[in-house]
């Protein structure tokens, strides 16, 4: 049994699960729970955390994929004086089956707290606390009996992530999952052994939704899109203003681009003004759909706030076409990691990185040629930086 | 027993997503037609071929036990021939070949007190950063507790009340921001709001000083020596107690259950539908971090989301009905404050004021 647990009981109370009561259930039966359990009741006492702080550990062969972490105190929290956590790479779309996820849990129950995260923020499975001890046993049976491998963490390409795509859904305009995968497997050794300037990832969305958030949580957005004509199935719309369906309020004047007409119960779209929103097709998922020339926008440059702030991805490469084996975005990734490995400073995402030289340098870096569709709009300052000109006698 | 190194493998990556497709998953793979969502948590989705595949969506703490993801795992088997998936708001989702398993398989997870819900126009999922569970960096404050309590709170707008809108909510302890709240309808971010102290024993031995001088936003680090051991300074006017520092070289303490704060923010937004992604803007620059149910936190929080649920219109985000209403009106309808502290005085502040005599009275 363990100590009472006067704050964290209140947080088994209301109707959404609880997370106090998934590690109750733990530390009826692990140390390392139970211990878990004292400590943050201990902190929900004092309003302060009580882990020290990080420490580097590992398994042999790889430099990511596992957080050191040890209490502050543990002479009072024996059990969670190691407290290490493992990245599990997430299989694309966090598909999963039972077996597998079974296996997982049996190794984890074997080598550590039973706790875990489904899923952390990067994608990966986070088992939560073992001891430097375990970690080597542990992954080697995660490894050899379930078929998993570690995510990445540090400085490198840490864990890709994707929507659901094509497995489920109508609107990825390309395989999101297979991206994922064939990027995931090219890119092993970068992902465990990191020695780029910081952290870097790629998230793939299926369409304008963003359903992984792409365009904010990666450094390298692949945003599927499509270049030609929304299909349109007519009967489908007449069937929604038939039922009642308010399409003049709810669609065409939502519109952003205004390109969008309804003519005796035929509905047209200017398809040269649409800006591939999404809105309609999320509206109306009977009767419209993305168009058939489909594809992805690339784009660069996401982070969050830490050091110079949130930072929007913007757009790279308007529209490229994604076949197996994707070999332009491959070698898109090999240039941006030469050009921003070779010039960064220390600890300055690609982002941040572009900001300061500029996206014309960085497109030159790239050998991408400078394009409209890249910015909001031209700059607003005379101070042009010509790089040319003529002197006296020339 | 240590095994020879030789006979690992290394670099095997991920199980291959394949083997994981339910079949009907796989036979219509790409061949997806429409979908249609039939009530809170429940999708269909139509094949070209005319299959069709129900959708189960519940709700989870995110933070789990293997005997739940065992429990999940038997509700798979019995209903879903063994295959599930997660989303990327830490959602479970079981896909159904058979209707006739929705209601049974609903009425076992409510038996679990796993609430099935977060599809459509309602409130997801929430997304939080590690806190107190595992984390060293955080300000006073745990993610999983805020997480907790405030979706207690807005429970019946995941699983059945619609808004205008669907509506993100995030929590991040301090501002690495890994809850990744800045482009959340709504998000709750734990700030400090006083200069580290530096433990002038300590740094010396902890700390690399110029990737610590590197790490400040604002450059208020210098290099100092005090009794002849190196070790930094923080100019105090400079500094906006990010905590950046702190994360790097942990002798510049910067977590303080006295004076750190949470903050609230809203009308982020990441979908390209109708407007272009934005980034959510200040609204509360501090509240009492009060555990172990954050009561400050939460109403602020269900203010919002019931000020929205009644001024918004059918299909505006929060961001963009705020951007219709305009901020000013923003303030009055919520009965929040607007202070010194809401106008932007980092980089390019500027750009936020207001630049013309459009104002609505
Ligand atoms: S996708 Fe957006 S811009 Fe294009 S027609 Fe639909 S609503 Fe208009
Ligand atoms: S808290 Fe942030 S702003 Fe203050 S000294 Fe540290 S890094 Fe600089």
């Amino acid at each position: 049994m363990v100590d009472k647990t006067e704050m964290l009981d209140e947080l088994e109370k209301g109707p959404w699960p609880s997370f106090v009561s998934q590690i109750k259930e733990q530390a009826e039966k692990n140390p390392i729970s139970r211990d878990l359990l004292r400590q943050l009741e201990q902190s929900y006492k004092d309003k302060k955390l009580y882990w020290r702080h990080g420490g580097v550990v590992g398994v042999w062969g790889y430099g990511s994929g596992m957080i050191g972490r040890y209490s502050a105190r543990p002479d009072l929290f024996p059990g969670v004086a190691e407290f290490h956590t493992v990245r599990l790479n997430n299989p694309s779309g966090w598909f999963y089956n039972t077996k597998s996820l079974r296996q997982m849990c049996d190794i984890w129950e074997k080598y550590g707290s039973g706790l875990l995260y489904m899923h952390g923020m990067t994608g990966d499975i986070l088992l939560l606390g073992t001891t430097t001890e375990n970690l080597q046993p542990c992954f080697d049976e995660l490894s050899s009996e379930a078929s998993f491998d570690l995510g990445g963490s540090g400085p490198g390409i840490r864990t890709i992530s994707c929507c659901v795509g094509p497995a489920r859904c109508e609107w990825a305009c390309y395989d999101t999952l297979d991206v994922t995968y064939d990027l995931t497997m090219t890119f092993q050794s970068e992902m465990h052994r990191p020695s780029l300037p910081h952290k870097f990832k790629i998230k793939c969305s299926g369409c304008p939704n963003d359903c992984v958030g792409a365009i904010l949580r990666s450094d390298l957005p692949i945003i599927g899109t499509w270049r030609d004509t929304i299909q349109i199935d007519q009967e489908a719309v007449s069937e929604y203003i038939n039922g009642g369906f308010d399409i003049v309020s709810y669609v065409i004047n939502r519109c952003p681009t205004q390109c969008m007409r309804l003519t005796e119960k035929e509905l047209g779209i200017n398809d040269r003004e649409c800006s591939r929103c999404m809105h309609c097709i999320n509206v109306l998922p009977k009767a419209l759909r993305p168009g058939k020339e489909r594809g992805a926008t690339i784009l660069i440059g996401g982070k969050t706030q830490l050091v110079e702030g949130t930072i929007i991805s913007s757009v790279l490469i308007p529209f490229i076409k994604l076949t197996p084996p994707y070999q332009e975005i491959k070698d898109l990734v090999n240039k941006i990691w030469d050009f921003w490995g070779e010039y960064a400073r220390g600890r300055e995402r690609v982002g941040e990185f572009i900001q300061r030289i500029g996206l014309g340098d960085f497109l030159e870096g790239m050998g991408i040629e400078p394009n409209p569709y890249m910015v909001a709009h031209p700059r607003e300052n005379p101070h042009i930086k010509f790089e040319e000109y003529y002197r006296e006698g020339d | 027993m240590e095994a020879s190194p030789k006979a690992r493998k290394l670099d095997i990556g991920p199980p291959d997503y394949r083997q994981f497709l339910h079949p009907v998953v796989k036979e219509n793979y790409g061949q997806w037609k429409y979908h249609e969502n039939l009530r809170p948590g429940v999708l269909v989705h139509v094949s070209e071929t005319g299959a069709e595949i129900y959708t189960v969506r519940a709700g989870s703490p995110r933070l789990v036990n293997i005997d739940f993801v065992r429990r999940i795992c038997d509700l798979a088997d019995r209903y879903a021939d063994g295959f599930l998936r997660f989303t990327s708001r830490n959602n479970i989702e079981f896909m159904l070949p058979n209707k006739e398993n929705i209601d049974p398989l609903i009425a076992e997870l409510e038996g679990m007190g796993i609430p099935v819900g977060g599809t459509g126009k309602i409130i997801h999922n929430m997304l939080h950063s590690q806190g107190w569970i595992h984390c060293h960096t955080p300000a006073s404050a745990d993610a999983s507790g805020i997480t907790k309590s405030v979706m207690d709170e807005l429970y019946e707008y995941f699983t059945a009340k619609e808004l205008p809108h669907r509506v993100k909510i995030a929590f991040a302890c301090c501002t690495a921001c890994c809850g990744g709240i800045f482009w959340s309808d709504i998000a709750i971010l734990a700030l400090h709001r006083r200069p580290p102290r530096v433990n002038h024993d300590y740094v010396w031995r902890v700390c690399e000083i110029p990737t610590t001088l590197a790490s400040c936003p604002v450059t208020a680090i210098k290099p100092t020596y005090v009794d002849g051991k190196t070790s930094v300074t923080i100019d105090e006017d400079k500094c906006v107690y990010c905590g950046n520092c702190y994360s790097i070289c942990s002798a510049c303490e910067i977590i303080d259950p006295v004076n750190d704060v949470l903050s609230i923010w809203a009308g982020g937004k990441l979908a390209n539908a109708r407007s272009e992604p934005m980034l959510a803007k200040l609204v509360v620059p501090s509240l009492p971090s009060n555990p172990p149910r954050w009561p400050e936190v939460v109403s602020a929080v269900k203010n919002i989301v019931e000020v929205y649920a009644q001024n918004a219109r059918k299909y505006e985000r929060l961001g963009e009905w705020i951007n219709r209403i305009g901020w000013p009106r923003f303030f009055e309808l919520t009965g929040f404050e607007f202070t010194k502290y809401h106008i932007d005085d980092f980089k390019h502040a500027g750009q936020t004021y207001k630049k013309s005599v459009q104002l609505k009275f």
